[in-house]
């Protein structure tokens, strides 16, 4: 008896929280907006990848304590994929000239796309010849200097190892590029780790600037070489000396 | 006099503070393309727009090296000191946009296109996005 009242009442506040005055009854609706909302004139028939915000149907209900407990505090969600230059929020719409630019969605079709980024596989564009951008500025002619060349680099951690692929690099830079300024052309030479890439060191002074960014998605185009199958963990010091063990 | 000076120090106060706010918001408030520069170092101060380079629409015409190696360019957004000087004598954006191999510097408005008063930045970039700035580098030991 208790149990089918209980039910029965929060039933009813659930059919009250999604069809009626939502807020009286201790819940919010917020209608997410999805990317799929906005007007996408500049190019009907391409499909912009939906990496976090969720579908506009989806209503999300959220308890009403106190006002600071939203329900993502901290995640940042891009509004919109591909904003044309007028609707990006750095161009000036007062300047006329900001229309006259092109839309990156427009000049993005027909090329193989990403989750990240300018959501644009720009390695795999080049090599299926979708893109030949100039190797000189003015001899559209001269090709790059490409250089096959793997570099493996153990990582300590689970994650799988990190594959350096020379051929990619080099096909957009110029050994100059990364040599020595960045990193010593030797094996090993190089201190590298996670956190000073995401300070925009080593990797990332490019990887997260203007080539691929560091996201969730993202980790295994560098931590490419799966660990053996026997592989464990190691041990830290402070466990193995933990007299509580 | 004295209670005209101190005046005078708050509203500098004031104004640091909300340029040092608006400096950490506004990129956040932008959804611009990925690998999009704001270029800011003497725009606002002229009177003019600050300047957008869109990296997607260069990199879709020519590889990095061109500009990265060839032209000098450095990697540092706001690093290279441009000019209008040093582009009508033919450096950085004016070793391409002089009306031969892209339109000429008459055209102000492509350039110089941003939201007056952003800072110089990188758009989308990791770092900016991180909630809380990355911890210095740990030391590896080898
Ligand atoms: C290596 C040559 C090169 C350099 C250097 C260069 N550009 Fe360009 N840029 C081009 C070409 C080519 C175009 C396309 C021109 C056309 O549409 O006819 C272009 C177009 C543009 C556009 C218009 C994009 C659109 O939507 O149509 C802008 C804005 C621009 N450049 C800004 C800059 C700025 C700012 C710099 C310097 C920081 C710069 N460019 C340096 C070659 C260059
Ligand atoms: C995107 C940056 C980048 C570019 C461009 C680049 N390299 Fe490297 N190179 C690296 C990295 C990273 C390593 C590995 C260093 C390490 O393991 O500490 C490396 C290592 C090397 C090594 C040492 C290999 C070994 O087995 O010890 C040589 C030689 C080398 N590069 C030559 C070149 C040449 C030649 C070019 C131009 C064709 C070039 N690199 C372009 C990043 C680059
Ligand atoms: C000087 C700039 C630069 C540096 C430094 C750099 N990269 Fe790259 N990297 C690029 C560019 C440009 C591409 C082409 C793809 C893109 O732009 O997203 C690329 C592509 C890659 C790819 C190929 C992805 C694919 O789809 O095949 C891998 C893997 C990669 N980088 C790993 C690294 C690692 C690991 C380091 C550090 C040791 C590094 N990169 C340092 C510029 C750089
Ligand atoms: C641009 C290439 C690149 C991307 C993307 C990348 N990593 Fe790394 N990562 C590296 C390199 C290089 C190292 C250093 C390897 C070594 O020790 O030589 C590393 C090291 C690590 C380590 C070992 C600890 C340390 O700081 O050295 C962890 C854990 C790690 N990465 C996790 C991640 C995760 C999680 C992601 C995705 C969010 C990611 N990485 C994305 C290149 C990358
Ligand atoms: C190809 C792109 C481009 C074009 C076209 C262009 N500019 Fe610039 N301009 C720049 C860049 C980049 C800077 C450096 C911005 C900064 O650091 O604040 C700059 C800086 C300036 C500055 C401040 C620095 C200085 O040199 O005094 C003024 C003023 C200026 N531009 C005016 C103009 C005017 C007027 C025109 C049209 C006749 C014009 N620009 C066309 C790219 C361009
Ligand atoms: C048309 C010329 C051009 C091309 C092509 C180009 N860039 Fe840039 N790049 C620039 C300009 C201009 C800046 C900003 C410099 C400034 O503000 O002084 C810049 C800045 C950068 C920065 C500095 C980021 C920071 O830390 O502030 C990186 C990294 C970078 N570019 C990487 C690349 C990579 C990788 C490619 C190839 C995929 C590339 N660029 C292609 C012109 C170019």
């Amino acid at each position: 008896m208790k149990l089918r009242s209980k039910s029965m009442l929060l039933s009813f506040a659930l059919t009250l929280a999604v069809a009626g005055p939502a807020c009286s009854q201790g819940y919010v609706e917020i209608h997410s907006g999805g990317v799929a909302a906005k007007p996408l004139s500049y190019a009907p028939d391409y499909t912009p990848v939906d990496e976090v915000a969720p579908s506009e149907q989806q209503v999300l209900h959220v308890a009403q304590v106190a006002g600071v407990n939203t329900f993502n505090r901290n995640l940042k969600v891009d509004k919109m994929k591909n904003a044309p230059p007028p609707e990006d929020g750095i161009h000036d719409t007062e300047n006329e000239g900001t229309f006259v630019l092109q839309a990156p969605i427009e000049a993005y079709k027909g090329l193989p796309v990403s989750e990240f980024g300018n959501y644009v596989d720009w390695v795999k564009a080049i090599d299926e010849k979708k893109l030949a951008p100039r190797w000189d500025r003015v001899d559209s002619s001269e090709e790059p200097f490409v250089m096959d060349l793997d570099i493996v680099r153990e990582v300590k951690a689970s994650v799988p190892d990190v594959v350096f692929p020379h051929r990619q690099h080099t096909e957009w830079l110029a050994c100059q590029n990364c040599h020595p300024a960045i990193f010593i052309p030797q094996k090993g030479a190089n201190q590298i780790n996670m956190s000073a890439i995401l300070l925009g060191q080593k990797c990332g002074v490019c990887h997260g600037k203007v080539s691929f960014p560091i996201t969730t998605k993202s980790c295994k185009k560098c931590h490419s070489k799966p660990k053996p199958a026997n592989w464990q963990p190691p041990l830290s010091d402070a466990t193995l000396k933990n007299p509580w063990r | 006099m004295s209670s005209k000076i101190k005046h005078s120090k708050w509203k500098y106060v004031l104004l640091g503070a909300a340029a040092w706010v608006s400096a950490f918001l506004l990129p956040q408030a932008a959804h611009a393309e990925y690998a999009d520069v704001v270029i800011n170092n003497y725009a606002d101060a002229a009177g003019i727009r600050p300047v957008v380079f869109p990296h997607w629409f260069h990199r879709i015409r020519f590889r990095c090296k061109v500009c990265h190696a060839d032209l000098g360019f450095e990697f540092k957004a706001g690093g290279n000191k441009i000019t209008m000087a040093k582009i009508i004598d033919g450096k950085f954006c004016g070793a391409c946009h002089n009306g031969e191999i892209a339109w000429s510097v008459e055209n102000c408005a492509m350039c110089h296109s941003g939201i007056p008063g952003t800072p110089t930045h990188f758009h989308g970039s990791t770092v900016q996005r991180l909630i809380a700035p990355a911890y210095k580098p740990v030391e590896q030991k080898k």
